[in-house]
């Protein structure tokens, strides 16, 4: 079917109402797989029947860091690394909201490690989507605390020697009620489980690898983004409940996916909220329930 | 207290004159010192959301703010270091709530990246410095004035903030409300540049009744979702407000943008939006200057102090004055922006500035571009640790009569 057919049956590509048309076209190369994560999400947001106006996206920096700008939500592009921090403010501020913070392996693990341990800890109530390619794109492809040992970035000229996080596992130890890691092969299954992320109340951490073929994979002679693509249909393993310790990743090495956590624990406000009551009795007024949530 | 009062609304927004909200309202006479009135002006102020970092000697400031706020109906959190207090407090903003964070040197230092996210999206919040002897750590139990360029410059690019500098705990709750108010108004970050000689003294501190305390909300927006543009300003060169959740969509970023808050790479964007944010600021500085003078007209000599260096001045004056010097003394209340145009005036006219202060030299340089060699200008340095002695100032007073 030609463009102009499909223009005459006037079929929407259903995604277009999430995206600023006008902010379009975006920024990522072709083969990255940033756009597919988006996709997803945006069909989880319709699936989920949520009001879009109280749902809130907060990106930090890089290639991720930009998808909060295309997507027609109340968005927040911050600083390096402190999406989840601001995310936080944004969420106690007015409770009401539904918080995503989007970005990626680099901005969230690296220069924001110390807040995203320390968000899933509280069980902040936040759904957070880390992209990872395994570097930094946007800078031009240096090393990241996700690339795997031997993979060649910028700064690792020679290989990386350096031991990766797991990043499942990192989330799932600091307390995240809700962890799982999809490529972006499995688009339904990704889709699903952001989907579950936007439902769920607490510290959601998602992992979509995706490829850069810019950057990671030409440097490391992997192909373009198809070729990646092709990997992640044939080394992936869906091991729904695995334990997270067994997660961890190689260079083209297996790559165990699926939803590993799913549990409940209070969040930091519910937390707040029953100690005070219990503390003050009925001086006190519950913080942000008032509204409902929801 | 000289306030800004009512709102510079949209057309059909009426003037009005808000008052406090009573919840958060201690009204009395204390005996408390300048970090917990800071605390009760902040939450006098209407601020409900505070994230902070333990840091000596501010710490007092968020203790007692995580004692109260249960009860008057907001949030505090202990973020895991100062920079995501610094960024959380911007959230807090963007969901409607007036906010604050406290810190000291250090901590300031790691905050600096969000004074300029905070300059760019416009997002009104109220540092507390609480400072100390640096650099680096320095010395954390005892007083310095040494923060008072990072707090002009220490951000990356140009912009303009306010800063205000407190000398008793009764202006510590005095003039946080009005660094509230000023954060609403011009939504820029303002600084509140305490000391630790005035956070920890403890004097008689009165808080008014609810409605003697004057509000400034920010200009909330009355457009439409489809008429509204999120950084588009008025004729004031400030943008009118929404929160998110309101169902406008907004887009908010620490990029140069457009007035639809738009990444904008360009030099003409640039120019605009930094011009801008520098000018609303830099137009109104004749409105923003609160200098408390007392006998600089006609004098010889003008000391011009701030915080509670101030206080030490005021009895070198006194002293000098007993020697027959005509010596006059003019306190910086906001010393951001820096009353460059009364100084100026001053200078044609008084033959020697003086100028004693906290730290080796920093806002001296401000009254030697304002006086402009018309007359001479001493600085009278201090590393910190303590506060000058009188004599000092007084040494130095006479000398410049001489």
């Amino acid at each position: 079917m030609s463009d102009t057919d499909l223009l005459e049956l006037e079929i929407e590509n259903p995604v277009a109402p999430y995206l600023r048309q006008e902010r379009l076209p975006h920024i990522w190369c072709p083969g990255c797989g940033i756009g597919t994560t988006v996709n997803c999400f945006a069909r989880a947001l319709t699936e989920s029947g949520m009001n879009l106006d109280k749902v809130a996206i907060v990106s930090g920096i890089g290639c991720t860091g930009r998808v909060a700008g295309y997507l027609n939500l109340d968005s927040f592009h911050t600083t390096h690394g402190r999406a989840i921090p601001f995310a936080t403010g944004l969420k106690l501020g007015n409770p009401d909201l539904k918080v995503v913070v989007y970005s990626g392996d680099g901005d969230l693990s690296a220069i924001g490690g110390n807040h995203l341990v320390h968000a899933a800890r509280r069980n902040m109530d936040l759904m957070v989507v880390c992209v990872n390619n395994f570097t930094y794109g946007m800078t031009g492809g240096q090393v990241a605390p996700t690339t795997p040992i031997g993979a060649t970035q910028t700064t690792m000229p020679y290989g990386n020697f350096e031991n990766p996080f797991s990043l499942p596992f990192l989330a799932d130890a600091c307390g995240a009620v809700y962890v799982a890691r999809w490529t972006v092969y499995h688009v339904k299954q990704l889709a699903k489980a952001m989907l579950e992320g936007l439902r769920k109340k607490g510290f959601v951490f998602i992992e979509a690898l995706a490829p850069c073929p810019t950057l990671y994979s030409r440097r490391n002679r992997l192909g373009d983004g198809v070729d990646q693509l092709k990997y992640y249909k044939e080394r992936s393993k869906i091991v729904n409940g695995a334990d997270t310790k067994d997660v961890g990743l190689t260079f083209q090495g297996d790559i165990i996916v699926g939803k590993f956590v799913d549990r409940d624990r209070p969040t930091w406000l519910d937390a707040m909220n029953e100690h005070y009551s219990q503390h003050f009795g009925e001086k006190y007024v519950p913080y942000g329930v008032s509204h409902g949530q929801e | 207290m000289t306030l800004r009062g009512g709102r510079d609304g949209p057309p059909g927004d009426t003037e009005e004159t808000l008052h406090a909200d009573p919840k958060g309202v201690l009204t009395g006479i204390h005996f408390i010192d300048g970090d917990h009135a800071a605390c009760e002006g902040a939450l006098a102020a209407g601020c409900r959301f505070v994230a902070g970092y333990p840091i000596t000697p501010s710490t007092e400031v968020v203790e007692r703010f995580a004692a109260r706020i249960p009860l008057v109906g907001g949030v505090f959190i202990q973020m895991e270091d100062e920079i995501a207090s610094s960024i959380a407090i911007l959230g807090g903003a963007w969901a409607g709530k007036k906010v604050m964070t406290v810190t000291s040197g250090p901590g300031l230092s790691l905050m600096m990246e969000h004074v300029g996210l905070a300059v760019i999206t416009e997002t009104p919040c109220v540092i507390v410095d609480v400072q100390r002897g640096g650099p680096s750590t320095g010395l954390p139990t005892l007083p310095a004035q040494a923060d008072m360029m990072q707090a002009k410059w220490g951000s990356h690019g140009d912009y303009e903030i306010i800063a205000l500098s407190p000398n008793s705990p009764q202006e510590c709750f005095d003039l946080i409300v009005k660094a509230f108010n000023l954060a609403e108004t011009y939504r820029v970050p303002v600084f509140f540049m305490m000391d630790e000689v005035v956070g920890h003294m403890t004097e008689r501190v009165v808080i008014p009744a609810p409605e003697a305390i004057e509000i400034v909300e920010r200009k909330w927006t009355q457009k439409k979702p489809g008429e509204y543009r999120v950084f588009q300003a008025d004729d004031d060169m400030v943008p009118e407000m929404v929160k998110a959740g309101d169902g406008y969509r907004i887009h908010v970023t620490g990029l140069t943008h457009d007035d639809r808050g738009y990444p904008a790479m360009n030099p003409q964007a640039q120019d605009k939006l930094v011009t801008r944010l520098v000018n609303k600021i830099r137009a109104n500085r004749d409105k923003l200057v609160d200098v408390r003078e007392d006998g600089v007209e006609g004098a010889d000599v003008v000391v011009v102090s701030f915080g509670i260096t101030s206080r030490v001045a005021a009895a070198a004056v006194e002293a000098a004055r007993h020697k027959g010097v005509k010596v006059g003394h003019l306190r910086l209340v906001i010393t951001w922006p820096f009353p460059a145009k009364r100084i100026k005036e001053l200078a044609g006219r008084a033959k020697a500035f003086v100028v004693p202060e906290l730290n080796m030299g920093q806002m001296v340089l401000e009254v030697e571009r304002a006086v402009a060699g018309k007359a001479a200008v001493i600085s009278v340095p201090h590393a910190g640790g303590t506060v000058h002695e009188p004599e000092t100032i007084l040494t130095r007073i006479m000398e410049a009569a001489q």
